[in-house]
């Protein structure tokens, strides 16, 4: 018996597809060796659409599972692994509906192959009713993103994975699976599907004391019709949904065996050094690179116009070669961007909009009365900086165009979208790109982004022989797509009580989510929430929380604010906020209770509070602040977090310690400014990252608020750590911060 | 011809004497565990061992490692697949998320318990603040530290020339 080849055997590995696996796959579905079961070819899964919609617009099952004759269940996952778990979550939720053996499950990533989703299979596997062929028009570049967002195919962020296609897909498909074993093994032994029941990938039927494998009945199975409405689990009868699985990609991560994008290998592979202009928008004007010519291993230099390429046999050789190279720069719109000017130009901005201008995002009741018949009023401005990544894996591509051929390495969170990157770059026809995904050395929003595909696949059509390009860290760091800066302002009425009847914001900015500077949670009377847009030449990209990571510390400062203006604590004024909805108020209150709200600290020592709700999660968090010496010390922050269910609880705190990590080295050092168009952080030693003698403790605890409606787990953590601190702070120095990040401000 | 013993064996290379080890390691003898992050020594993700101590590969031309011994991820198992106890340690505590940073933390956190095999808090800090991990992982890195501590596993034998 042959085995399927594209998974691979050993526990612990990850299978990639490759085009020739998934074409086999494709094969071999349906035939006695491997069988397809739950979505393949034929299948009428438009049956299934209805149990996925919830009456929107993704008629989709974005899910595959396989059984083959050992008895191996693979999940595939159309989705990337970046570190948050999504292999595992996923598998899980799959594994889980069908009674799967977990010891015996198996993970498959899914092509990064657009052959995948506009074949015949694809057409059925992914949206029946749509009429695929003409969205998935290779040439329509703009709408692939679009399409694949939509669809949850293929593109990883908003931490989106568990909550849509876990919800929606996984746990349908893995349903559906387990009641065609189950039918299948009905009509062999002739006893009523009902008195089957299946357990860790055995069938088994108690009357007649028959047990068998899925395997057994894989085939047969296949050749059921699939339910129109698979039975999902309620969570008493969760086994595998629930619990602290190992995650399947750490085995390989410790021994050095994990491929990363920048671990692509290509026969007669050279390696490319970069530098980009380093004002957006420049070109290069002219260059001189006569020293580099003569340097060992140099293979090519080349103007590529916005950016210089040295092509050498090593990558030393060719960063070394680059360094020797004098470029001078075309002036550019961009030259005049300084930091101090950019913050007066949102301050001008937000003059111009005063009362009442600028784009109105949310109103509710009458602010101006609700401010103006104020017993006290409070105001306030914040402001943030622009964030770069820094993803530890800096950007890196490795392409190879011939023959009307173009392969491209890399690890992305949208592959496919990567792909039309490089078809368009080579200027090929979409189906003559190969595009191969690794694993992501962070992605945090960064790898959403196209722009190192590009250059590599520019650099590939200019040399014809393969290129692995790869960033310094000075590029790395100067070349991203920005968190961007922003300045909010806000307005707050509180009654002769102390109770918010108003709040007025005005924000410079907004991307993507919208509802990121919204308040529905608080029960304020009046609302007014608006925007101005201020163009800045800067590129701007999603960066791990996107909007939540500014307007989190605006909302949660000016809560703060409006708490002390009442003459309240920040915990008691948020639960009168919170009153009315159980669900917040138990996330604030199991946060308080296990930080010991209330409770004497050490001289010098604050709490601080934050509550945001985001990504479908809800999170608070209470910091405590060591302000004794010469610089904040974060010594502990508790962790309250209801996502609806937690799918892996190991997995989902991970994640809650991570984003308090990321959070928190933004809080205290994150700054990119910019002088003459230029950013002047150019590595680790002037945008400096959190350490592990700066980590503060992390305590979690998390919440099943509700099964039926999932929130993400790898952005939520992020927005609560900055306000926490800074309320901290607060409250153990009377010192308001109102800019970010900390290290601009002597505090203690 | 640059003569090295890498993981216990004996390699020759063709290269710039002032090549960093980072680079020799990766593309010439394609040992692709060992990671570039920064360039400048300032992260950690390309530590390996020289002679049994953690150096910064990136920062570390190749001629320094002649006549000695470069120890890197792909080495620190025993011959039979058993894995280190630090590897071993990471992988109950979960440690890893992205995972890019990891070999260089292991290789750092290897050559501590090897120094000192009981580490307190503060030698901990003192040994792994120059390893970035961008996901923050740090809390699981000290729990791996002590659980690997607390291990009994005959050392392996790791080269010095």
């Amino acid at each position: 018996m042959s085995k399927n080849k594209t998974a691979t055997d050993k526990p612990g590995k990850t299978g990639k597809w490759t085009r020739r696996a998934f074409i086999g796959a494709g094969v071999v579905a349906g035939s006695a060796l491997v069988v397809g079961v739950a979505v393949r070819q034929g299948n009428p899964i438009d049956r299934l659409s209805p149990l996925l919609t919830n009456g929107e617009n993704e008629q989709l099952l974005n899910a595959w599972v396989k059984v083959d004759t050992d008895n191996i269940v693979t999940a595939v996952i159309p989705h990337v692994e970046m570190g948050q778990g999504v292999y595992t979550a996923l598998a899980q939720m799959l594994a889980d509906e069908m009674d799967a053996d977990w010891n015996k499950v198996r993970i498959l990533e899914a092509p990064a192959d657009m052959q995948y989703v506009s074949d015949s299979i694809a057409r059925d596997f992914l949206a029946p009713d749509l009429d695929v062929p003409a969205i998935f028009e290779p040439t329509v570049t703009g709408g692939i993103l679009e399409l694949a967002q939509a669809m949850g195919l293929q593109f990883t962020g908003g931490s989106y994975s568990v909550r849509a296609t876990g919800q929606r897909a996984m746990r349908t498909a893995g349903a559906a699976a387990r009641e065609m074993l189950v039918a299948a093994a009905a009509s062999e032994w002739q006893v009523p599907a009902g008195e089957i029941t299946t357990a860790d990938s055995m069938i088994l039927h108690a009357g007649s004391g028959k047990s068998e494998p899925f395997s057994k009945f894989a085939l047969a199975a296949a050749e059921q019709s699939l339910p129109a409405k698979p039975m999902l689990k309620s969570p008493e009868n969760y086994t595998i949904m629930g619990q602290p699985k190992a995650r399947h990609d750490i085995p390989e991560k410790v021994d050095g065996s994990a491929v990363f994008g920048i671990d692509a290998q290509v026969p007669g592979m050279k390696y490319a050094a970069v530098r980009a202009t380093p004002v957006v928008g420049a070109t290069i004007e002219s260059m001189d690179a006569s020293t580099a010519k003569t340097m060992p291993g140099v293979l090519q230099i080349l103007n590529m116009g916005d950016f210089v390429a040295v092509v050498a046999d090593g990558y030393w050789q060719a960063q070394q070669a680059l360094n020797s190279i004098d470029t001078k720069y075309s002036k550019s719109e961009g030259d005049s961007l300084d930091q101090d000017a950019l913050f007066a130009r949102y301050a001008t901005h937000l003059d111009e909009a005063g009362d009442d201008g600028g784009d109105m995002e949310t109103e509710t009741g009458d602010v101006g009365k609700g401010f103006a018949d104020a017993a006290t009023k409070v105001e306030a401005e914040y402001k943030v900086p622009f964030l770069a990544h820094a993803t530890m894996e800096p950007m890196n591509c490795t392409a190879w165009v011939r023959d009307g051929k173009c392969d491209v390495w890399s690890g992305h969170q949208a592959p496919v979208n990567a792909r039309q990157a490089a078809a368009d770059a080579a200027g090929l026809p979409f189906e003559d790109v190969t595009y191969h995904n690794a694993y992501l050395g962070g992605g945090f929003g960064r790898r959403s982004e196209s722009d190192a595909i590009i250059m590599a696949t520019r650099i590939a059509k200019a040399t014809g022989y393969p290129v692995k390009m790869i960033w310094s860290r000075e590029e790395d760091t100067a070349q991203d797509h920005y968190r961007p800066s922003a300045t909010s302002r806000f307005r707050g009425g509180l009654d002769k009580d102390g109770k918010a009847v108003s709040w007025d914001n005005i924000h410079t900015h907004l991307f993507d989510p919208k509802d990121a500077p919204t308040v529905p949670y608080y029960n304020i009377a009046s609302h007014k929430i608006r925007k101005v847009d201020v163009p800045t030449q800067l590129r701007f990209g999603p960066w791990r929380s996107v909007d939540h990571s500014q307007h989190g510390f605006f909302i949660e400062s000016f809560v703060d604010e409006m708490a002390h203006a009442a003459g309240k604590d920040g915990y008691a004024f948020r639960r009168e906020l919170l009153a009315g909805s159980p669900r917040h108020l138990k996330v604030l209150d199991t946060a308080a209770k296990m930080s010991g709200w209330g409770s004497a600290l050490p001289e010098k020592h604050g709490r601080g509070i934050a509550f945001v709700p985001s990504f479908g999660s809800i999170v608070a968090q209470v910091a405590e602040v060591d302000m004794s010496g010469a610089k904040p010390k974060v010594k502990k922050v508790y962790v309250a977090a209801d996502p609806g269910f937690v799918i892996n609880p190991d997995g989902f705190t991970a994640q809650m310690e991570s984003a308090i990590a990321y959070g928190l080295t933004a809080a205290l050092y994150g700054e990119i400014t910019l002088k003459d168009g230029k950013v002047q952080q150019s590595n680790f030693h002037d945008y400096p990252m959190l350490r592990i003698n700066e980590m503060p403790e992390v305590e979690v605890a998390l919440i099943n608020g509700d099964h039926k409606h999932l929130g993400g787990g790898g952005e939520p953590g992020l927005p609560p750590i900055a306000p926490a601190v800074t309320n901290a702070i607060f409250a153990a120095t009377g010192k308001r911060i109102r800019e970010l990040p900390l290290s601009k401000h002597s505090i203690a | 011809m640059i003569k090295l013993n890498v993981n216990g064996q004996s390699r020759e290379v063709d290269v710039d004497p002032a090549t960093p080890i980072l680079w020799v390691v990766r593309e010439n003898l394609e040992m692709p565990g060992t990671k570039f992050g920064c360039g400048i020594a300032q992260c950690g993700a390309c530590t390996v061992h020289l002679d049994g101590k953690p150096i910064r590969s990136c920062s570390t031309p190749i001629s320094a490692a002649e006549g000695k011994s470069i120890t890197t991820i792909e080495g620190i198992a025993s011959e039979d697949g058993t894995l280190h106890k630090v590897q071993q340690a990471w992988i109950e505590a979960q440690v890893p998320q992205c995972g890019y940073c990891q070999s260089g933390q292991i290789m750092s956190a290897t050559a501590l318990l090897q120094k000192n095999p009981q580490p307190t808090d503060a030698q901990i800090d003192a040994a792994m603040a120059g390893n970035v991990c961008r996901c923050g992982m740090y809390n699981r890195i000290r729990q791996a530290i002590k659980a690997a501590a607390a291990i009994e596993q005959p050392a392996a034998q790791e080269t010095v020339a």
